[in-house]
């Protein structure tokens, strides 16, 4: 039941996305991100539609995948839509009853920003469906490392951050392990109302809070073990480093920016509202 | 009386890329009352086997039958089942979390419905069957040693007087001292109640001595059921999937190879100095 979540998961392949270093994946997410703010226009989604079913494809992480990481923002969507649909004023009235009315901009506007919320989660979920939980904070690192200089603990906070990551499919797997061993003694997490389903947790909490502390404390130990003393003078085992692919994939979400820029701006197309 | 596996399939994360068969066509019976070991390598699938027997995971295929009852029918009643299954997980003690041992052993009969008063008494009995001390408890869990707390929490299963009682792994991280203590309590609860025990291992030397069955798990499929005799004449063919057979054995064999007139069928030290002696009078 937990293990089927897959929003944030890596999804293990052998694909030229995957191969990419982490930064690269993290600085163009971010781009394509920006890229889909920066416009607002027909041939402008139809660009980044291109680019990002490229990536997609590219990664070869089925899009059953993504589309199953949509669902989370389901909720949000219809809201946005609705909201747009009938709060947006302007341009002509397409359809009006009662105290609702529907109008060239708002239909515009909610169907751009439906559009635009998907392309965002799809995007992002693809940085982190192709790039390990450890790649990313090992690119973060890299990528925050100037801060060093205004005193902020870049390796201190990726390391928490990479620490926090591993013990993601720990804690969820531990859960599974004691609600199953509660539920071989007859306790039932289903039935009641609200407060005897959340006295019904306590089984549960209890011990996942016991061994939370205890594998932290294991972890500091086995850390402090290794002569775990901080980022100072600390060297990689793989440290990252840029190779020619990662150089071509920078070239071509550049390229894509900019032509997403230019043609946003400059270049009139409409097909009839859009 | 008996628990019945038939054709029994289990995939885990069915159509992802975690996608893993974790049981292959496994159809095996368990009268009641038998003493059975179940070995096999991590990965085996020996865990999610038994995790099958009181309807914890649900096969992605096959029948369970208890007492004659597919527990895969509507309107089963799973929680009653539960309580006659009892399964005692790995690292059980990893389960506790009451304030005191006596109510942690209370939790599984309360879920069965008990008065407090009936509770305590099945809390008691338990707590004594597995022979833990009485001056503990009022104690919390989490301040008893590991032997202890792995006392308590067995205890904790026992208390809803299971028919069967399954244990994974039961010596998991124990000393020598502490496995043979808790085996031994093991041995002798089914030999007072007579109830089903199943235990799961890694380790034939534990099991031999013990049980009456062996059931050898391989990537998901049985790949051996027997007496402890019989299955360990296929000691070449359990080395190959990384299993041994205990050490005895290997010495009977090898004596058997040599010349010497005995049945190399012995599983406990003992047995093997009987056979001995039998060949040379």
């Amino acid at each position: 039941m937990i293990r089927d979540i897959t929003i944030g998961q890596y999804y293990p392949a052998e694909s030229r996305i995957h191969r990419l270093d982490p930064r690269v994946k993290i600085v163009c997410t971010l781009l394509f991100l920006v890229s889909l703010f920066i416009q607002n226009s027909l041939l402008g989604y139809v660009i980044a539609t291109i680019f990002l079913g490229a990536v997609i494809h590219l990664s070869k992480v089925p899009l059953k995948y993504i589309v199953k990481g949509l669902k989370p923002i389901v909720i949000l969507l219809l809201f946005t839509v609705v909201m747009n649909l009938f709060l947006t004023q302007g341009g002509e009235t397409l359809v009006h009853f009662w105290i609702f009315t529907i109008t060239e901009n708002g239909l515009r506007t909610s169907v751009f920003m439906a559009v635009r919320l998907m392309y965002l989660v799809a995007g992002s979920s693809i940085m982190t469906f192709t790039t390990s939980p450890n790649g990313l904070t090992d690119g973060l690192e890299k990528l925050l490392h100037p801060l060093n200089k205004i005193n902020i603990p870049v390796h201190e906070v990726a390391m928490m951050m990479s620490i926090a990551l591993r013990f993601i499919p720990i804690l969820l797997e531990e859960t599974d392990k004691i609600m199953k061993a509660q539920m071989a003694r007859g306790a039932d997490f289903e039935s009641g109302n609200i407060i005897q389903r959340a006295k019904a947790m306590i089984p549960i909490l209890v011990p996942l809070f016991v061994s939370a502390f205890r594998r932290a404390n294991d972890l500091a130990m086995a850390m402090e073990a290794r002569c775990y003393h901080g980022g100072e003078g600390r060297t990689k085992m793989k440290p990252l480093k840029y190779k020619t692919r990662d150089w071509t994939a920078y070239i071509v979400t550049v390229v894509y920016m900019v032509l997403i820029f230019v043609v946003g701006r400059f270049v009139d197309f409409k097909l009839w509202i859009f | 009386m008996s628990i019945t596996l038939e054709h029994v399939n289990y995939v885990y994360s069915p159509g992802t890329a975690y996608e893993k068969q974790a049981l292959k066509d496994v159809s095996l019976e368990i009268p009641q009352g038998q003493f059975v070991g179940i070995i096999g390598h991590t990965g085996s699938g020996k865990s999610t086997l038994i995790q099958h027997l009181n309807g914890l995971t649900k096969a992605t295929s096959g029948k369970i039958l208890y007492e004659g009852k597919n527990i895969y029918d509507e309107g089963y009643d799973m929680r009653g089942l539960r309580s006659q299954v009892g399964l005692v997980f790995q690292y059980p003690e990893h389960q506790l979390f009451e304030v005191d041992v006596l109510s942690d052993v209370c939790f599984g009969p309360k879920n069965q419905g008990l008065s407090q008063e009936e509770c305590e008494d099945r809390a008691k009995e338990a707590l004594e069957l597995v022979g833990f001390p009485e001056k503990y408890y009022k104690q919390s869990p989490f301040e008893l040693s590991g032997g202890q707390k792995r006392r308590v929490a067995i205890a904790g299963v026992l208390a809803m007087r299971p028919k069967v009682l399954v244990l994974d792994e039961p010596t998991a991280g124990l000393d020598p001292k502490g496995r043979d203590e808790i085996l031994d309590q093991v041995e002798r609860l089914h030999k007072e109640t007579g109830m089903t025990v199943i235990l799961v291992s890694h380790s034939m030397e534990d099991v031999a001595r013990y049980v009456e069955r062996i059931i050898v798990m391989n990537r998901g499929e049985k790949m051996l059921d027997g007496t402890p005799g019989e299955v360990f004449r296929h000691y070449k063919e359990l080395e190959k999937v990384g299993l041994a057979a205990p050490q005895v054995t290997y010495v009977m064999h090898d004596l058997k190879e040599r010349g010497f007139d005995l049945s190399p069928d012995a599983t406990t030290i003992e047995e093997a100095a009987d056979e001995i002696m039998r060949s040379y009078q």
